[in-house]
């Protein structure tokens, strides 16, 4: 997993509630045994109209926004638990998503392919959304370690939490497995009392 | 009662939950040992493939199940499979089981199916295990009382390499039904009503019990059907308190405990339910009497409303691109909306139990002309159920078409998909956008609401024939 500490970057306002997963990346991308080229499927049926034309009225295609950065609405990863979302993300070059909800099991996806899920106020959401919109060119600075984000030349910045444990992992490129595997022994004296019980 | 007697007090969620934790770390998850690990082809290659480039070996494969659900197709299952991707994604599953020693239950196996119909119906599922899959209907298990929940590759090649995953406790939430409920009201109507008036995301952090009077006396195929829709109001899981329903369900299945093991652990599983008096963090309290047949209009499970109800007037973006998607308008009532498409199956209601109350209300009756209908058992066991019981006569007569066991049109993977633009009334679990096919439009409902749609070509008030 890649390392995570900073990040400044404009951003991309999708301004849609109860984003789900299917939307995120559709199910007939699913059929791939490795994790490469999610990206391109990314939103794709946002992204692109059923005839294959590029749909310009979908944000990702506002020549106006760019960045590493999505500012999603509220409950943003919700419904099926496919890891191919975050990997689409990643894929099309997000590293940061921003939100004031997130679904459990996505939230624990972006975290496990170093995808930062910034859980914001909703009030926050909405200046950051209004703010983008109005200087698509407007600059954030996501924090890891300090645990803020702010939107530069503005009076925008907000704390935010993440579990001490996942923050370590972010910050130092671990995944849950290393530390798993180093708990070996005491996983199998667990097996051993059950099954003695 | 004192403060500390009363925090002793546990949940069954806590009880299961407790009785897993290898250790915990401090400030941060606990470690999580996990009973049962099963496994489909869409969501385990990258684990499988992830541990081999790291080269770690999997740790207990004896407790990883696996079958081939998701991309299969419907009909011709003993035919190679047409679509190449598909093929080789099935390939890749049975390559890597043999591999690892791991059991899989491949198409066209006497015991293939959806992998929330066929584990229970196994007896793999049990009272009080922790059980994960890369799906998010794994909540379905809950049923029995039994702490399961969906996760991400990440995590499918956590448990493949420590039969446990990190994780922090969730909070504890109930959800209690009281009183009796109507005639034509199924458990997909009282799971869809809670999801109505809660939300799809009050759920989120905390893990469900389900309580009262309605859970009590469903059958384990009701509450299951009630458990798989728990992420659908973003709970990780839904669990009901075993019982002697559960006990018997279990009871003589081909993985289930035998002899003076079953006994002892149904002695085990009789400890489990919640103690009197134990605390929530959050709860909701519903009364049978106002649940009524459902239906969904919009684009997230939440958005449903009673068949006969009308779509209600809210304005807020998300809303309104929701309803336009569908091709509907506020304050419009769904009755008699012509219908084209109804699919009967998922793991939601894809059990014996779906069909037989979808066969008596086909019984006798035509299919309208308008309209296609496909029957998708949930596994290979249901489907020869289906004909063992003389039910496929029922629908054959009818004008429906019985394929064959899949996850088939609740996800569209496969060739199952609805055209552009169709309206679907679906006993599934999703109306997502473009979840049944590019465009499609789902109408989420119970199997006797799908299948009056089917006869009728629209949708009916389903009380007004019952009564
Ligand atoms: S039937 Fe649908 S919801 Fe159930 S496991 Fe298959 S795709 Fe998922």
């Amino acid at each position: 997993m890649e390392k995570f500490k900073q990040l400044r970057s404009t951003a991309i306002p999708l301004e849609i509630e109860n984003v789900d997963t299917d939307q995120i990346i559709p199910a007939r991308f699913l059929k791939a045994t490795n994790k490469k080229g999610f990206g391109d499927h990314l939103f794709k049926d946002w992204r692109f109209h059923k005839n294959g034309e590029v749909n310009t009225s979908f944000i990702l295609n506002n020549p106006s926004y760019s960045g590493n950065i999505l500012v999603a609405g509220n409950n943003f990863g919700c419904g099926s638990s496919r890891e191919h979302a975050a990997w689409a993300l990643v894929g099309y070059g997000f590293k940061v998503i921003v939100s004031s909800f997130y679904a459990d099991i996505f939230k624990g996806n972006s975290l496990n392919n170093g995808l930062l899920p910034v859980q914001v106020s909703e009030v926050f959401l909405k200046n950051i959304l209004q703010l983008i919109k109005e200087r698509p060119d407007t600059i954030l600075n996501v924090d890891l370690e300090n645990q803020t984000i702010s939107a530069e030349n503005s009076e925008l910045s907000e704390h935010f939490d993440i579990d001490p444990y996942k923050k370590t992992c972010m910050i130092n490129g671990y995944d849950d497995i290393d530390y798993l595997l180093s708990n070996l022994e005491r996983i199998k004296e667990y097996e051993l009392n059950k099954a003695m019980a | 009662m004192s403060i500390a007697e009363n925090g002793m007090k546990k949940t069954l969620f806590d009880k299961v939950w407790d009785a897993h934790v290898v250790d915990s770390i401090k400030n941060g998850p606990e470690i999580l040992y996990i009973d049962k690990h099963l496994i489909h082809e869409v969501t385990s290659p990258q684990a499988f493939q992830e541990l081999e480039e790291r080269g770690i070996p999997i740790l207990r494969p004896e407790q990883i199940v696996a079958t081939a659900d998701h991309n299969t197709p419907t009909v011709d299952q003993h035919l190679p499979i047409k679509d190449e991707l598909s093929r080789k994604q099935l390939k890749q599953l049975t390559v890597n089981c043999k591999k690892n020693g791991i059991t899989l239950y491949e198409l066209g196996h006497k015991y293939n199916g959806i992998v929330h119909v066929m584990a229970p119906e196994l007896g793999f599922t049990q009272p009080g295990m922790t059980i994960v899959c890369g799906d998010s209907h794994t909540s379905t298990h809950g049923a029995f009382g039994t702490i399961a929940f969906g996760i991400g590759t990440s995590q499918v090649a956590q448990v493949f390499a420590s039969q446990c995953l990190l994780l922090t406790k969730p909070k504890k939430l109930r959800i209690t039904v009281n009183g009796k409920l109507k005639p034509g009201v199924l458990s997909k109507d009282v799971i869809l009503y809670i999801i109505s008036q809660i939300g799809t995301n009050a759920g989120t952090g905390y893990f469900c019990e389900y309580a009262g009077e309605v859970f009590e006396t469903m059958s384990m195929e009701g509450r299951m059907t009630v458990c798989n829709m728990s992420i659908e109001m973003g709970a990780r899981g839904g669990m009901i308190a075993p019982d002697q329903t559960t006990f018997n369900y279990v009871k003589g299945r081909k993985h289930a405990p035998k002899g003076d093991e079953f006994d002892r652990k149904v002695a085990y599983w009789k400890t489990l339910p919640t103690d009197p008096g134990a605390i929530f963090d959050k709860e909701y309290i519903f009364d049978a009497k106002d649940i009524d047949p459902m239906i969904t209009y919009g684009t997230n499970p939440g958005m449903g409303i009673k068949v006969t109800g009308t779509i209600p007037k809210i304005t807020d973006t998300s809303f309104e691109k929701s309803i336009e998607y569908m091709g509907f308008r506020t304050g419009e009532s769904l009755l008699e909306k012509p219908i084209n498409y109804v699919f009967i199956g998922s793991c939601t209601n894809s059990r014996i139990e779906d069909f037989r109350v979808a066969a008596s209300y086909i019984k006798g009756k035509k299919k309208a002309q308008n309209v296609t209908a496909w029957l998708v058992p949930g596994s290979k066991q249901v489907e020869s159920q289906i004909i063992e019981e003389g039910l496929h006569s029922i629908f054959e007569a009818a004008g429906f078409e019985l394929r064959q066991p899949g996850c088939s049109a609740c996800l569209a993977m496969n060739d199952d998909k609805i055209p552009q633009g169709e309206y679907c009334v679906s006993t599934s679990n999703r109306n997502f956008e473009g979840r049944q096919g590019q465009g499609a439009r789902t109408i989420l409902a119970s199997p006797l609401l799908a299948a009056a749609t089917a006869v009728e070509g629209k949708i009916v008030d389903i009380t007004k024939q019952l009564n």
